[in-house]
């Protein structure tokens, strides 16, 4: 074995124990009114609820597909708080979580996985791009849009950052080398978050590399910082500290945030045939919501009725995007030659004529649709 | 290995006949290839221990092992990069790329490397690389994993492109593949993954080499029929009976051609069955411009132009992105699509 394997378990930024407890970190100092405290844990609970009423409409055939975000919530919510209103995310296809904290609606996300759509939402307005599916092709994207940020000029104390999230898996891509390279030559105003959730579909980590992946980012002249994945004050306060270093112009950093994915890959996956149990038990005990409410609860923040009162929301908006996902529109088949070019495009408007004359026909005929 | 064994029997030169679906027949292929040749290597993403995702490499890391057959960090461009140098050391590579739209960031090592290095070293370095890829759309999936690629690799030249259309063409094209001492990609249609058939397993390696007669590049008539020629391959194939059967009750007797290579294409097949019918529709799920379509269009004309009785019509997927689950069957050349195609054409 080399020399890798026989290195102790590198530094990992945990500013919120399993147990609750709050830690002190010299680089990463959090102070954080109770309020906010209330707010993180209330996100937490109503993206897990999201989560799990999409994962319910999957099975009950209302979705095509749906990829969980089961035990990956502080990751996503405490970098998606770190964001302010005028900064640019990159997702890939899990972060619903962020999509969250920008503003995009769960029924948005839904339109998608139910095939409705194959985006839902206009990235400018939200800052918030499209999900990406192509692995690693976002964070080339993330580079080129922060490279404009700088010939904008709009970088300082108040400027704009880019994030970019990504997997585990994603990190062996050539992309995303690539936008690590870019990013780091010309300086460009973005973070890499990578949510190590421990698997991409069947392949663990060590399949992907043979160093910690935030090390990655030393060899590319950039620095690079583990977190505690299952804790949302790190995330936050991590990915605040490293966006206000893309900010102010001091270029990219790389955060690994060190978590793990309860749920199947999508949907469509079966992990028993790849991972055992008794790894997933392990994780249980780090839930990243139970933490902060016992921590809320022993720092007498939060009481019983604060709970109770989340606990309506999330049955509440549980059962609306229930509803919202059942009443999305069938999508018009002749929407599909819609903005397929920004100029007017006479082929595809004639093709679109003959398949509208097409699907009169049977209107006409009073047949039973098509075949 | 995991299908039953039904129906299984003995078949014309002791070959065993068994039943069983697509996506079982290349892993049977698989299988074979991986016995009878040890310097076969499978790899890809998920293949191993997950047996990928549709479960294609099922059980055959367990049989041959970590060295034979292996899971590779995620990057496409990786894997064809790695199967051309694995060539170059005398390996007979068959890497899977996991869905059609994540062969694009792979189409360096495709077309620049692997296509053309048998060309560049003058012979001296082949390429008996299979790329696995599972294609076309028809499952509902999401976005990238309903490509028709065909088209773009039947464009390179040093390319050979393959599409089955049931598991026995299944199970011996795949071993025709692997066995040519060419770059071949293996497009396998995913939506006739499940569909059950009986397969003549190969006998010993003695008469493999010939895999059942078909020579490379030899289509097959699926369907036999005088009034037109209908022109598939992959999924579109089933369609096509399916139309040939509905057209059969209204006395038109359609044949079916599953043209199974697309490159090379078996133009003496395609020129002899429209020479017959005199009338071609060609049916694929690409969008239409550019698309194989117009290749087998135009070798019609060039071949037969004398003996056709209307043009050849297209039938194929729209000018547009893949869309949406939802979207996806009034995208797909419908069976009334096909049938208004094969009216125009009698009625010409
Ligand atoms: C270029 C490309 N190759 C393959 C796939 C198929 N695929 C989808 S997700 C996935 C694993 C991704 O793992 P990771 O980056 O760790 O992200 P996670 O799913 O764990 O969030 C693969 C191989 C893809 N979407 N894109
Ligand atoms: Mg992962």
């Amino acid at each position: 074995m080399s020399n890798n394997t026989a290195q102790k378990q590198p530094e990992l930024v945990q500013l919120l124990t399993p147990e609750g407890e709050l830690r002190r970190h010299p680089d990463y100092p959090i102070d954080i009114s109770a309020e906010e405290m209330r707010g993180l844990y209330r996100d937490l609970v109503l993206v897990r609820r999201v989560d799990t009423e999409a994962v319910a409409l999957q099975r009950q055939g209302e979705l095509g597909l749906w990829a969980s975000l089961l035990g990956q919530e502080a990751a996503q919510i405490g970098s998606g708080r770190a964001l302010r209103p005028g900064d640019m995310a990159f997702p890939s296809y899990r972060e619903h979580g962020v999509a969250w904290c920008r503003g995009i609606r769960p029924r948005q996300l839904l339109s998608m996985f139910r095939g409705v759509s194959n985006g839902g939402w206009d990235p400018h307005e939200y800052g918030f791009h499209l999900y990406s599916i192509v692995i690693a092709s976002q964070t080339l994207h993330a580079t080129g849009y922060a490279m404009g940020v700088q010939r904008d000029g709009a970088l300082g104390a108040d400027g704009t950052a880019v994030i970019c999230y990504f997997g585990d898996g994603a990190t062996s891509q050539g992309d995303t080398s690539e936008a690590f390279n870019f990013a780091a030559v010309n300086n460009a105003p973005v973070v890499f978050f990578c949510q190590n959730n421990q698997w991409a579909i069947s392949e663990p980590p060590e399949r992907q590399a043979r160093v910690p992946l935030y090390r990655r980012a030393a060899g590319f002249g950039f620095p690079g910082v583990r977190i505690d994945g299952n804790d949302v004050l790190a995330s936050l306060a991590v990915t605040r500290a490293a966006l206000q270093h893309a900010r102010e112009g001091q270029g990219p950093m790389l955060i690994e945030a060190f978590t793990y994915r309860m749920g199947a890959h999508t949907t469509n996956d079966d992990p028993s045939r790849y991972r055992v149990s008794a790894e997933l038990e392990e994780w249980r005990s780090k839930d990243p919501i139970e933490r902060v409410r016992t921590h809320l609860t022993n720092e007498g923040i939060a009481d019983d009725a604060f709970f109770a009162e989340v606990d309506a929301e999330a049955e509440s908006i549980g059962e609306r995007v229930r509803r919202e996902c059942r009443e999305l529109p069938d999508p018009d088949p002749l929407d599909i030659f819609h903005e397929v070019y920004a100029e007017p495009n006479g082929h595809i408007d004639r093709q679109r004529a003959d398949f509208a004359d097409y699907l009169a026909s049977f209107e006409d005929a009073d047949a039973e649709g098509v075949r | 290995m995991t299908e039953a064994l039904v129906g299984e029997g003995r078949g014309a030169n002791g070959a065993a006949l068994v039943e069983m679906t697509m996506q079982q027949a290349i892993n049977r292929a698989l299988d074979t290839a991986l016995r009878e040749d040890p310097a076969t290597l499978v790899f890809g993403e998920d293949v191993g221990r997950l047996g990928g995702v549709f479960r294609v490499t099922d059980g055959l890391q367990a049989a041959y092992g970590q060295n034979r057959v292996f899971d590779t960090p995620l990057a496409e461009s990786g894997i064809v990069g790695l199967a051309v140098g694995l060539a170059m050391n005398g390996w007979r590579p068959i890497p899977e790329l996991q869905f059609d739209g994540f062969a694009y960031p792979a189409v360096d090592q495709i077309v620049n490397q692997m296509a053309r290095m048998h060309y560049r070293s003058r012979g001296a370095a082949s390429m008996p690389i299979t790329v696995r890829l599972p294609s076309f759309g028809g499952i509902q999936a999401p976005e990238h994993h309903g490509e028709s690629l065909e088209a773009l690799f039947a464009h390179v030249p040093g390319l050979k492109v393959v599409a089955p259309s049931d598991p026995n063409d299944a199970y011996r094209l795949l071993l025709q593949s692997i066995r040519s001492d060419d770059p071949v990609i293996y497009m396998e249609p995913k939506a006739r993954y499940w569909d059950r058939r009986q397969v003549v397993l190969d006998g010993a390696r003695a008469q493999a080499a010939d895999t059942g007669g078909d020579p490379i590049g030899a289509s097959r008539i699926a369907r036999p029929g005088r009034h037109a020629t209908l022109v598939a391959w992959g999924a579109m194939v089933h369609r096509c009976l399916r139309v040939a059967e509905l057209a059969a009750e209204d006395g038109v007797d359609l044949e079916v051609l599953d043209l199974r290579w697309l490159k090379p294409i078996d133009t003496d097949g395609l020129a002899a069955s429209v020479s017959r019918t005199r009338r071609a529709v060609v049916v694929h799920e690409a969008p239409l411009t550019a698309g194989l379509g117009a290749e087998v269009s135009s070798l019609i004309t060039e071949r037969v132009f004398c003996d056709l009785a209307a043009p050849v019509q297209r039938v194929t997927g729209f000018d547009v992105p893949y869309p949406a689950g939802p979207l996806e069957p009034q995208y797909l050349p419908t069976i009334d699509r096909i049938l208004l195609a094969v009216q125009r054409t009698l009625e010409f």
